[in-house]
């Protein structure tokens, strides 16, 4: 087990990021939008938005937005390539806009193994949030493999 | 966009069809996205973990799965949404994303729609199960 139970609770350091229109026109065009409200800023007001609206999965890459991301599960030993996204929740309150100025707190939530140690999961909870207003809350499950505790089937 | 009044269990989100996800796919959701895990694109680094290639990142189908709800109702409409991650999509693959309204209820006086959504490789395997809830008042 790399994330020991007493990392439940750990904060990482909170990311603050401004929402840049033509990164969420990249994005738009990465995933294939088609919709012109995600990459037209005309398009956006036409449909009562301040400004492009932050589409609903990209949120998740906010808290990479930071010199090295995954420097809290190196540290722990994690060996990278054999990390796996399990699950993924967004929970939203309220859209966001390109302009917005974001707050990116995470924080380890939970901790736990399966299959004797060979599967390890642990969740982050990060809340975004405009000044004070909740902008959205994800729940993700990281999935770490032990292949040399896999037992041969 | 549907007309909310019709939404009821049973009606399915017109599914959505992606072609074959290319590597130029997976290099430009990776700067586009933030996540860039070199897994999902050095195929030097995925042979090093027992993988024969690269595979695509979960979050890209969690995206085209994104782009299923906000094709049907309003994005400020959708209260949650999450998915498990069953199965990796292999480079090449063509996922198609589907939904279906499995309950409405009135919670807190607003009328939700719950959502079951999956996606599927053309081989028919499931990559992602999930659901989501969205506001049909």
């Amino acid at each position: 087990m790399n994330v020991p139970q007493s990392a439940i609770g750990l904060e990482l350091d909170p990311i603050t990021a401004t929402i840049e229109a033509g990164r969420l026109r990249f994005f738009a065009e990465a995933i294939g939008e088609t919709n012109p409200t995600f990459s037209d800023s005309a398009a956006a007001t036409e449909a009562g938005h301040p400004g492009l609206p932050v589409p609903p999965t990209f949120f998740f890459g906010l808290k990479l937005e930071t010199p090295d991301p995954f420097k809290w599960l190196l540290d722990f030993g994690v060996d990278f390539r054999y990390v796996l996204h399990g699950t993924q929740k967004f929970t939203y309150h309220r859209m966001a806009f390109a302009g917005d100025v974001l707050t990116i707190s995470p924080r380890v939530s939970e901790s736990y193994e399966k299959k004797g140690g060979a599967l390890e999961f642990v969740v982050l909870e990060t809340a975004i949030k405009r000044g004070s207003e909740p902008i959205a809350t994800l729940n993700e499950t990281i999935v770490i493999r032990h292949p040399e505790l896999e037992v041969a089937r | 966009m549907i007309e909310l009044a019709t939404v009821a269990v049973g009606t399915e989100l017109p599914a959505l069809t992606l072609p074959p996800i290319s590597r130029t796919t997976l290099a430009l959701f990776a700067g586009a996205s933030g996540d860039h895990n070199p897994i999902h694109l050095d195929i030097d680094v995925a042979k090093s973990a027992g993988l024969d290639d690269v595979f695509a990142q979960g979050m890209l189908s969690m995206a085209y799965l994104g782009r299923l709800l906000t094709n049907w109702v309003p994005q400020e409409r959708i209260r949650s949404f999450e998915v498990r991650f069953a199965a990796i999509t292999p480079v090449h693959a063509a996922p198609t994303c589907r939904g279906r309204v499995t309950a409405v209820e009135v919670v807190d006086g607003e009328s939700l729609a719950t959502l079951e959504l999956a996606v599927v490789l053309d081989d028919g395997t499931l990559t992602l199960s999930g659901h989501a809830v969205v506001a049909i008042d």
